[in-house]
């Protein structure tokens, strides 16, 4: 095995050595080399398509054909275009009311999951199938229990005597929101519940025996230990759900492809819409961009907000 | 004795898993003779890549690959076949176009080639030599195949046809003994299916196949049009208007749901007996019969749009062009592979395999035998003689494919249908909307 000696360690770099030798033995310089590598990766991959994006955003590039810089054309047109503050609307509702029932499920479920209960292990591994399932064939399966004449939840609630025609699930624009809506609720609460139930499980149990100790009861437990100690982990995982939820993309395409008249269309889909299909490269990229500022306010806030540790502690800050 | 390798069996057993379908040696004789006598010799060592849409049908796919593994032990030129989802394909398309690499020739959808022309191979000695071996082409296929300065720039090799799907049973309840040959009585033929709880209806939502050919149809058939000559955007005229009030009082009769319709509900609820009349291509006549499901098979026929106060058929049905790249290294093998596909054997068994999904684009295959050995195929034989091009009077490009590709039509027409707009409110939006394409 290689070892750096002694000698080699301790020998230090004259005033006379090359350049080349100062070089090698400088912390800084060898630090910035080691850090190239992962550099060089963020930049190719994360830093130059984000950028190439906001360019394209600029310009009236198409598919297949270069474009001319034109300045905020395109958010000029967006700014003008219902469609797209249509599919604002929906983005901020969808993204909204999903991750409020994304997290109150899935923190109701953490907890649940958390205590000691026959087939635990086999339950927690239920709670995750909605996330292991692929996007693609849980949008299909909600496409069929909102179907139009099949639905199942029609068809029983017919059944039942409830209701006397099927629903309109996808069809009517506030039953479309609300029907896609529940489809991403049931899809994201798999990631919520485990990773609340992975940090509900680092708080020490020797706190909950002092406060049972004390007097505390299950709420006040639950809001006085519970809730402060995993804030961290609730920060994190509702940024990358509130992320996940803003962007989303496929649940929208195989379900309503933006329809009902573009009452589900999100800003991915739209973009989409527009930059591949329509070939609209430039106004696509626009759209995107537009989102960015978004999706910036979500991780600040994060951050920021919820990260404070004296909030955190049931403080207030400076 | 025969030795199989591992590799041998993998091998195999991909290629029937692909679907793989080889030339009989008839066929690949009949391409020798072929290829000695044809103007347009492969270079040396010429190889293809080409690339087309998934299949809709088995039998299509295997004679097509038939029909190109005879054109290879004939020609000693290696092809390289890949599929895609149309949507895929598309952009892969333009970007081949775009870098000047990638497939030598792209089995596309609609008008891609008009993006891009530039790109494209000229093609004109094949298209003239085959146009005057078989009758000439359909004016769709001209209006596709050629560029703005004449040249042939891609191949129309086929239209999918779009048309009424209806319940015969249904319809003749409604007192209508077949499909109406005029829009007036075809309101009244939806308005009595409601009437008797087997109502009819047409995808409303963003459906890119079904709900542009019959929302185009609607806007056609009652004058209106999206551009004019000139690539004006005229959409929000009287003509359209008028169109869209017609669908306002179709829509209150439609089967529910069709708001939220994509290209398969229709296929769905009407094989279930759900929804008596919409449009469709032969796909659900075919699943009928493929499944079985003989009551369906037997009570359903296709028909022609009704025609419109215009007085003459105004359908649009989806074209799929071969486009083939000036990038290749060998456009003689190019050219003869595409004139080898639509020579008189391949393109039969070709028209054959496709069991009414894709229809001719050469008036010599009007005789075709597949369009009438079940007569319920024939309507569909017609659809090149009928069908207009998503740009109709303008011009094909970026603007006509963006807001066909945007659903402004379609969309158009859904909020009338929906009752979520006047007809002149629809109408000024997709006005708007279009212009914004037309940069107006």
């Amino acid at each position: 095995m290689a070892t750096t000696t002694e000698a080699e360690q301790v020998t230090p770099v004259g005033e006379d050595s090359s350049w080349y030798e100062r070089l090698k033995h400088n912390r800084n310089w060898l630090g910035f080399l080691f850090m190239v590598p992962a550099a060089a990766i963020l930049l190719v991959f994360l830093a130059y398509p984000l950028g190439l994006g906001v360019w394209l955003g600029f310009t009236d590039v198409k598919v297949g054909r270069p474009g001319q810089f034109v300045g905020f054309d395109n958010y000029a047109w967006l700014l003008e275009d219902d469609v797209f503050w249509l599919s604002v609307f929906n983005t901020f509702l969808y993204t909204v009311v999903a991750s409020i029932f994304k997290f109150a499920i899935g923190l109701w479920l953490a907890v649940l999951l958390n205590r000691h209960m026959p087939f635990k292990s086999f339950l927690r591994a239920i709670v995750l199938l909605p996330f292991i399932v692929p996007t693609v064939l849980s949008a299909l399966a909600f496409w069929w229990i909102y179907d139009s004449q099949d639905s199942v939840i029609s068809w029983t609630l017919i059944e039942m005597g409830l209701i006397e025609r099927p629903i309109d699930f996808l069809g009517d624009p506030n039953n479309a929101r609300a029907s896609v809506i529940v489809a991403n609720i049931w899809r994201g609460i798999p990631f919520v519940a485990i990773t609340l139930l992975a940090g509900l499980q680092t708080i020490s149990p020797s706190l909950y025996e002092a406060a049972t100790i004390d007097g505390a009861n299950e709420w006040q437990r639950f809001w006085r230990i519970t809730f402060p100690l995993l804030t961290p982990i609730i920060a994190v995982v509702m940024t990358f759900s509130v992320l996940f939820t803003f962007t989303d993309f496929q649940l929208i395409w195989v379900m309503t492809r933006g329809g009902p008249i573009n009452a589900t269309h999100l800003m991915a889909t739209l973009s989409y819409q527009r930059a591949i299909i329509g070939g609209s490269l430039g106004e696509g990229a626009a759209i995107a961009t537009a989102m960015i500022p978004f999706l910036l306010a979500a991780i600040l806030f994060s951050y920021f907000g919820l990260q404070r540790r004296k909030w955190q502690q049931g403080g207030v800050d400076d | 004795m025969l030795k199989s390798t591992r590799r041998d069996f993998v091998k195999g057993a991909s290629s029937l898993a692909l679907g793989a379908a080889f030339a009989s040696p008839a066929l690949i004789e009949a391409a020798r003779a072929w290829a000695a006598e044809s103007p347009w010799k492969p270079e040396d060592g010429a190889k293809l890549r080409m690339l087309r849409w998934k299949r809709f049908v088995q039998s299509e796919g295997e004679a097509f690959q038939a029909s190109l593994d005879a054109f290879t032990k004939a020609t000693g030129v290696e092809i390289r076949l890949d599929s895609e989802g149309f949507e895929d394909l598309r952009p892969k398309a333009a970007v081949a176009a775009n870098i000047g690499s990638g497939p030598d020739v792209i089995w596309g959808i609609h008008a891609d080639a008009h993006l891009y022309p530039d790109a494209m191979l000229d093609i004109t000695d094949v298209c003239d030599h085959l146009g005057g071996k078989y009758g000439g082409w359909y004016p769709i296929a001209e209006h596709y195949g050629k560029g703005r300065d004449g040249k042939w720039i891609n191949l129309p090799i086929t239209i999918s046809g779009n048309l009424i799907n209806y319940r015969k049973s249904m319809v003749q309840k409604a007192g209508f003994d077949k499909i109406p040959d005029n829009t007036a009585d075809f309101l009244k033929l939806f308005q009595n299916l409601k009437k008797n709880g087997s109502p009819g209806g047409f995808a409303l939502g963003n459906a890119s196949g079904d709900g542009n050919c019959w929302t185009h149809w609607i806007l056609w058939s009652h004058g209106g049009r999206v551009v004019d000559e000139n690539d004006n955007v005229v959409v929000n005229s009287p003509e359209t208007v008028a169109g869209l009030e017609y669908v306002k009082e179709l829509g209150e009769n439609f089967v529910q749901g069709t708001a939220s319709w994509l290209d398969g509900h229709n296929n769905k609820a009407f094989l279930q007996g759900a929804c008596s009349v919409t449009n469709n291509g032969i796909s659900i006549y075919a699943a009928a019969v493929r499944e079985g499901m003989k009551d369906v098979a037997e009570d359903m026929d296709h028909a022609f749009y009704p025609v419109g106060p215009v007085g003459e058929p105004t359908e649009f049905h989806v074209a799929f062009p071969m486009m083939p790249y000036k990038h290749t290294k060998y456009p003689n093998a190019v050219k003869a592979l595409l004139a080898w596909l639509m020579e008189k054997e391949q393109y039969d068994a070709f028209l054959q395999g496709s069991v009414g999904y894709l229809s001719h684009s050469l008036k010599a295959f009007q005789e075709h035998p597949v369009w009438t050995e079940d007569p319920k195929r024939t309507v569909f034989r017609d659809v090149a003689q009928r069908s207009r091009s998503f740009a109709h009077s303008g011009t094909l490009g970026y603007a006509a494919s963006t807001v066909f590709a945007d659903f402004v039509v379609v969309n158009m027409v859904a909020e009338v249908a929906t009752g979520a707009r006047s007809p002149q409110d629809a109408a000024k939006r997709a006005q708007k909307r279009a212009e914004r394409y037309y940069k107006v």
